[in-house]
């Protein structure tokens, strides 16, 4: 099983642990992918991860777009903005650098 | 992650490939891990002595399904389905010509089933299940979406899905499982739906669905969890809850419940209409999937069970909730019986929310501004379990009809796309099945070629701008694979998001100044 500093990551590059999440991962993560960890991007990865504790699951896409809405300006609260800051989906890479894990099912 | 390929160039016209012998050769999807494939009850890993096991397996499977044994025995290779598969037509792989995969599991079959294979196997092709047939078989059975468009042109009307479920099946008995359909079931099984969302998050979702509903429109549209005693239970794809487009056909089914003035609900113990049990091939886990859901209408103690737009699900409900789970008729077992003193019979049961919302329609019940959606000329996608495995309203070819009269009801530009690519014929989105991951994205991609190019042809000729679908993968596979082919990708909608667009809502009777006052406590 392949690693990112140390911690075990599946096939798909989300980590196997979810405790084993760190900044620095998610750092090492984005930079794979060529993307800068700007501070609008914390703020996504920051409300999957208050999320994710809440409930267990990330949130719905709408549910996340009202959520930058809301933190962001409305300008920003759509899946456009979202995938213009997560080009791989704010889904599947947002949730894979917040360390949560992939959303699944008829998606 | 998922390999590189280049995406090809949409033709103008749909031809037969020149044949590429091994284009498509691979590992196949992830393989599920012992974690996903224990609470299943299948093998954590490949076992040892798989070969006995999967030999065993597929007599065990013939014998059990008689249409297996048919299937495996009747073709004449007469080619009919050569050309007839959407992976064939999009990757040029031969393996992909339906009677290729076929003859995958059926050259196995007679070498160990057939007196002539036993004795004479070259003779009859009858070959050995060793490796690298079973990674074959793990590679190209997961290469078929099990649309079932091959059957309908089969003169014998060989299922090359059954084979292809009785493939997997095999699969899964000697501890070979996939990673996307193995661990999605462990959730529906668990949780209660595909994408594990537990009672709190589905509960949450909904409410803040109503509170932006109630915003954009003024009325209270509710989306009820669990509530006992409501006359319709909806079970619907989790997707709806979760993904964009579908959970605008949600507002959609929200609001003609509304004007219905019906009660109903949705249940968190059975929060998925997706039953993937049905792509593994597993009679025992689709049961068990479908039971949640007369456990649910039992529970809850509803009259009537409604299917969401999911494309599978129906063909689930509408084929085998019967015997699976006793909403239907049929039923023989205590909680089958209980359940159909319980149901209201002067209902389909279950019941399709297009065949509802078309009876609503039919009775003048609702009313529509088709005007909103002038700015879409509006074609339609039959996803396949639909077209080819169910019906709607009860009259033939209802399941074609009855969605685009719905859709027609609402929107003033409406066109078909080419009469081979549609209804009973129509072309699989490339992701059914149990394919709908990122793993297999190539073959996503060439398999959605026939049905892009004559969406293509549509967008040309007619100023096409949008298209509708009542089936969860077949909305997120589009999503995914428009932009490729120079598509916008929100061009794809739920046929309820059309319904939403148009309904006009009764406003509740309130007087002017609380109006008012309502509209400024919000802001």
């Amino acid at each position: 099983m392949a690693d990112i500093l140390g911690a075990e990551v599946d096939e798909e590059g989300f980590l196997v642990n979810l405790g084993d999440w760190t900044k620095e991962i998610a750092e090492q993560m984005a930079k794979d992918d060529d993307v800068d960890l700007s501070d609008e991007h914390w703020d996504v990865i920051n409300f999957l991860r208050d999320y994710f504790e809440e409930y267990q699951i990330a949130p719905a896409v709408r549910v996340l777009t009202k959520a930058i809405a809301k933190r962001m300006g409305k300008d920003k609260g759509n899946s456009k903005y979202l995938y213009s800051l997560f080009p791989y989906g704010p889904g599947k890479q947002g949730c894979r650098f917040a360390g949560l894990p992939k959303p699944t099912g008829c998606i | 992650m998922a390999k590189e390929f280049d995406i090809p160039v949409l033709p103008t016209y749909l031809e037969i490939p020149e044949l590429k012998e091994g284009i498509m050769d691979g590992e196949g999807p992830f393989k599920s891990a012992q974690e996903f494939q224990k609470p299943l009850g299948f093998p954590g890993e490949k076992i040892d002595n798989w070969q006995q096991v999967a030999i065993d397996k597929m007599g065990e499977l013939k014998s059990k399904y008689r249409s297996v044994q048919v299937f495996l025995d009747s073709c004449v290779k007469c080619g009919a389905c050569t050309d007839k598969c959407h992976y064939f037509l999009g990757s040029s792989d031969p393996k992909n010509m339906p009677v290729a995969r076929q003859d995958l599991f059926r050259s196995v079959y007679r070498r160990h089933f057939t007196f002539a294979g036993k004795y004479f196997p070259k003779l009859v092709g009858a070959k050995e299940l060793d490796d690298d047939m079973l990674d074959d078989w793990y590679n190209y059975f997961h290469q078929c979406s099990q649309c079932r468009r091959c059957s309908v042109f089969c003169p014998y009307g060989i299922d090359t899905a059954e084979i292809s479920m009785a493939a997997r099946e095999v699969l899964d008995a000697v501890g070979i499982g996939q990673k996307y359909c193995n661990q999605i079931l462990g959730k529906a099984l668990t949780i209660g739906n595909n994408l594990g969302l537990p009672e709190p998050a589905l509960r949450d979702t909904l409410l803040d669905l109503e509170e932006e509903i109630e915003e954009e429109t003024g009325v209270a549209i509710k989306y009820p969890l669990d509530q006992k005693g409501a006359e319709i239970l909806l079970i619907t794809p989790s997707a709806d809850f979760f993904a964009e487009p579908h959970i605008d056909g949600l507002i959609g089914y929200g609001k003609v419940f509304h004007q219905d003035g019906v009660s109903w609900t949705l249940s968190s113990y059975a929060s998925e209409g997706a039953n993937f049990g049905m792509f593994i091939g597993s009679y025992d886990i689709m049961r068990k999937a479908a039971l949640r859901i007369r456990k649910a209408a039992l529970d809850l103690e509803v009259s009537r069970v409604m299917v969401g737009e999911c494309g599978h699900a129906w063909r689930v409900a509408y084929s085998f909730w019967n015997t699976l789970s006793g909403v239907g008729a049929g039923a023989t077992d205590e909680f089958g019986q209980k359940l159909q003193d319980q149901l209201d019979h002067r209902y389909p049961q279950p019941q399709h929310i297009i065949e509802y919302t078309h009876d609503l329609i039919q009775r003048g019940k609702l009313t529509f501004d088709k005007s909103a959606n002038d700015d879409r000329t509006v074609t339609f996608h039959d996803s396949c379990n639909v077209a080819r495995a169910t019906n709607m309203g009860g009259i033939p070819g209802g399941q074609f009809i009855l969605p685009r009269d719905v859709i027609k009801a609402v929107c003033n530009n409406y066109v078909d796309m080419e009469r081979s690519t549609i209804k009973e014929s129509t072309f699989c989105c490339g992701g059914g099945g149990g394919l709908l991951t990122d793993d297999l994205m190539e073959i996503r991609t060439k398999g959605a070629i026939p049905r892009m190019q004559a969406l293509k042809a549509v967008e040309r000729d007619n100023g096409v701008n949008t298209l509708t679908a009542i089936c969860a993968i077949c909305k997120s596979q589009f999503s995914k694979v428009l932009p490729k082919f120079d598509f916008d990708p929100y061009m794809i909608v739920s046929v309820h998001q059309l319904v939403s667009e148009a309904i006009i809502m009764d406003k509740p009777q309130t007087d002017t100044d609380d109006a008012t006052s309502a509209e400024t406590a919000e802001t």
